[in-house]
């Protein structure tokens, strides 16, 4: 394992007082660390620490407000990944970038092909190919269509990729969340073969235990901020975690009322089966608020779109209204409009994408669920749409614009709001919050937090994701960690802690996927 | 605008000259052409951008009646560019709906020619009522039948809807078996189109109601609702509650059905019909149509008062270069570039606002 002086002296990287913002949430502030040359560097941290954003900065994916970045001593400014792969800096993201009716071997030489004369040389790539999977190892067909492979190996073709560019760098975002054991322990074998090749290797990772396996250093983010870089030798994960946890509260939640103990189950879950989801059975009462917590990928969306009909459901049975016993009810099934009818609504992860309609008017966003309650024989009353809309919009205390300025002129908290009234005027029993407060400041996060409050206060049901742990602190009377599809813990009172959500949702000791 | 006025000048002319200005329509000579964009929009027009296309038509306007005078202005002039616009109307009127909700037909033309010929061979032995009846409704199916192929199966509507024009194209030949059908008979027919009420045809006053119903269907009543949001973010619309197939699938429906009506007046005012009329220029004027008015070929933004003036602006250019006797070759150059410009600025602005 590197001593301290033998790192800072082969200094591959050196990154110097990284800032960086996201509109008004500071996704990194003043992170200064070194990464040494062909050594194994981890970053690690919970949901929204900066891990990502980081490596991304590294490659050159996003490009830093502020502060300096080093490489080989030289200053560098990627503005983009294409300078970024010029000098050797590759980023393999979560999202593969092979295109999948290509062949391995045009893959991985996309864009730098052996021509002849303007044409492609086949023999050439071929005997290209041939040389750069064997120094490294990979049996790997390149005449394979890379559509057909498994992602393991759509991974190698990445590496192959970024070697045939001179890789001096590779940042791996997540590279093992989705693969299988063997796979992993496969692709471990490849990490340390390039880090022995003099390759060096940023490595963001969930999971702590290869982190632990892998690294030769650990970088450990919290809130943006650099907590500390340790060898990785000496560490455990309750070590690694315990250096995650214990951050400052920046917001304030509202008080948390009691739910009340006899209250009717709203929503009740029984054996889930979706995609993503293998098997998940809950209640939920009215007037409580149930978080459901995990890492990024552990199916808590999936469970969510599944509830609300938006994915396919493939077995298992959702009922709204299910009485003390929790049975009978009736049963949510075919679409989100049924959904929505039997007394569901979701504010879905990506307000953008699956929420609004950005250039159309607030008021039509806003009414769009409910547009029969204002409308005589299917035509649209005016007046009395702007009424309910003004009047939804005075409870759920948005702002600006007006009710015809188009959707994406609003801050994401206004847009976040917008479709808090939609759901509203459907007047729901349940509530489901996917990621409520992602990307919007402090100050509608607050706003944000009293409205669940003083819905469920009025008998809601709510179902609320969040990445956030402080959140589901702050807000869930009752809180269901999810892992690889499944729920691994439910939490109560006093048992819901910073510690136990991330236990439960790192695995200790086991992986995940 | 070269194909379905272009045909049929020569007929109804002699008839219109009579009358005295303004007797008895609202707004008189050249409001008239107004009256449709007037009655769809005020809510809209307010908006800055959203102007857009009223201004190059209103100078284009004013142009031509300085230019021009009379010739121009007069009511018979006029009247004729609005009954020579009739079908076009109807189709771009229904067509900007398929535009809102996210798709795109492809098969107007081809729906205009089998529906006329249909109800024209129809018309020659049956009841003329009938006739027009059973073409429209098989306008409806035809255009149902696109909406359940480019939303239940899945398939891009632009090329869903190429598709079904080859085949449309092809009954209508076998049914007339490539000849010109003609019925100067039969004069109930002709009548639906031809028949003069208050110096306006029937085929003019059919496009009026057809546009401010669809109007009216668009921009005040849930169904238009949900072609803006089909259109805008049909993901964010689902989840909302909003059957976007079904909502997609209507808008192809009444774009077929427009089609057929198109093409039924346009047969009845030149009293034949042919597998070949209507066909690609026509779709294509249509869409040039639509989208020279601002309704934005991605879906979720536009208007049909929009439309309606896009069409007259076009309609305007046409009837500009025959005035003036100038080479009409010039004409089409002239709209590529228009057309070009609509569509440039349409991309422009939305690359400003994000």
């Amino acid at each position: 394992m590197p001593e301290t002086e033998s790192t800072l002296q082969g200094a591959d990287v050196e990154l110097k007082d990284i800032s960086k913002s996201f509109g008004g949430t500071h996704a990194l502030e003043g992170v200064s660390l070194t990464i040494g040359r062909g050594k194994i560097h981890a970053l690690v941290g919970e949901n929204g620490a900066g891990k990502s954003t980081l490596g991304k900065i590294i490659a050159g994916a996003h490009t830093a407000d502020s502060g300096q970045m080093l490489l080989d001593g030289e200053p560098v400014r990627f503005g983009s990944p294409h300078v970024a792969i010029a000098r050797g800096v590759i980023l393999i993201a979560q999202e593969l970038a092979i295109v999948p009716a290509l062949t391995v071997e045009q893959n991985v030489f996309l864009g730098v092909e052996p021509r002849q004369a303007g044409f492609q040389s086949r023999r050439e790539l071929r005997r290209r190919y041939r040389e750069l999977a064997d120094s490294v190892g990979f049996e790997l067909d390149g005449a394979a269509v890379a559509g057909t492979l498994r992602t393991a190996d759509q991974q190698k073709v990445e590496i192959l990729r970024a070697l045939s560019r001179n890789a001096q760098l590779i940042v791996m975002d997540e590279p093992t969340a989705a693969l299988s054991r063997p796979d992993v322990e496969a692709l471990h074998v490849v990490i340390r073969q390039l880090a022995t090749q003099g390759t060096t290797v940023v490595l963001v990772s969930h999971f702590l235990n290869e982190v632990l396996e892998l690294a030769d250093e650990v970088t450990i983010l919290r809130d943006g901020r650099l907590v500390q870089t340790v060898p990785a030798a000496g560490q455990t994960e309750q070590s690694l975690m315990a250096a995650m946890l214990g951050r400052s509260v920046d917001a304030t939640f509202p008080a948390r009322r009691l739910a009340p103990a006899g209250a009717p189950t709203v929503l009740s879950v029984r054996d889930l089966v979706a995609p993503g989801v293998h098997g998940v059975s809950f209640d939920l009462r009215a007037g409580e608020i149930v978080g459901l917590a995990g890492l990024v990928g552990a199916g808590r969306t999936e469970v969510a779109r599944a509830i609300y009909r938006a994915n396919r459901v493939h077995s298992g049975s959702v009922s709204i209204d299910a009485g003390t016993e929790g049975r009978g009810g009736s049963a949510v099934a075919g679409t989100p409009r049924a959904a929505l009818r039997a007394g569901v609504a979701m504010i879905p992860e990506s307000r953008k994408e699956q929420g609004l309609l950005l250039s159309r008017p607030v008021k039509e966003n806003v009414i769009l669920s409910t547009l029969a309650a204002v409308s005589v024989a299917g035509l649209v009353k005016q007046a009395a749409e702007r009424r309910t809309v003004r009047d939804v919009l005075t409870r759920v205390d948005a702002r600006g614009g007006g009710l015809s300025a188009p959707a994406s002129a609003l801050s994401g908290g206004n847009q976040q709001k917008l479709l808090f009234a939609r759901s509203l005027l459907r007047d729901p029993k349940v509530l489901i919050a996917d990621e409520p407060t992602r990307g919007v400041d402090v100050g509608a996060k607050r706003a944000i937090y009293e409205l669940l409050a003083s819905l469920t206060a009025g008998g809601l049901g709510v179902l609320l994701i969040s990445s956030d742990v402080e959140e589901i602190l702050g807000l869930a009377h009752r809180v269901l960690v999810m892992r690889g599809g499944r729920i691994a813990a439910e939490l109560n009172g006093d048992d819901i802690t910073e510690a136990a959500i991330l236990g439960a949702a790192f695995g200790s000791g086991e992986r995940g996927a | 605008m070269t194909q379905p006025q272009a045909a049929p000048p020569a007929p109804e002319q002699p008839e219109k000259q009579g009358k005295p200005e303004g007797a008895g329509q609202p707004g008189g000579g050249q409001g008239r052409t107004l009256v449709p964009a007037a009655l769809l929009g005020p809510q809209v027009l307010g908006k800055a951008r959203e102007g857009g296309i009223i201004y190059p038509f209103l100078i284009l306007f004013v142009v031509l009646a300085i230019w021009k005078g009379e010739t121009f202005y007069g009511q018979t002039n006029l009247l004729e560019i609005l009954d020579q616009q009739s079908a076009t109307l109807i189709i771009a009127a229904a067509g900007t709906m398929v535009l809102i909700g996210g798709g795109i037909d492809l098969s107007v033309g081809a729906t205009y020619a089998l529906c006329q010929v249909i109800a024209m061979k129809m018309a020659i032995t049956g009841n003329p009522v009938a006739a027009i009846l059973v073409g429209v409704v098989i306008g409806l199916g035809v255009g149902a039948a696109n909406g359940v192929i480019a939303t239940f199966f899945r398939i891009n509507s632009l090329i869903a809807t190429l598709a079904t024009s080859f085949v449309i194209t092809g009954g209508a030949a076998l049914i007339t078996g490539g000849n010109l059908i003609t019925n100067f008979t039969a004069t109930g027919y002709a009548d639906f189109a031809r028949t003069q009420f208050l110096d306006v045809t029937t085929a003019a006053w059919t496009m009026i109601g057809v546009v401010i119903v669809l109007g009216v269907v668009l921009a005040r009543t849930i169904a238009g609702r949900y072609m803006y949001a089909a259109g805008s973010n049909a993901e964010a619309a689902r989840l909302a509650g909003v059957r976007v197939q079904w909502i997609k699938l209507v808008t192809f429906a009444i774009s077929g059905g427009a089609a057929a009506l198109g093409g039924i007046i346009d047969s009845a005012r030149v009293l034949s019909a042919s597998s070949a009329n209507g066909g690609t220029a026509l779709t294509f004027t249509v869409l040039a149509g639509i989208v020279v008015g601002g309704t934005s070929i991605l879906g979720g933004e536009g208007a049909i008062w929009r439309t309606v003036v896009g069409v007259l602006f076009i309609a305007l250019i046409g009837n500009g270069f025959t005035l003036l006797g100038w080479n009409p070759l010039y004409e089409q150059i002239t709209l590529g570039v228009i057309l070009l410009l609509a569509v440039g600025g349409d991309a422009w602005s939305r690359l400003r606002t994000g």
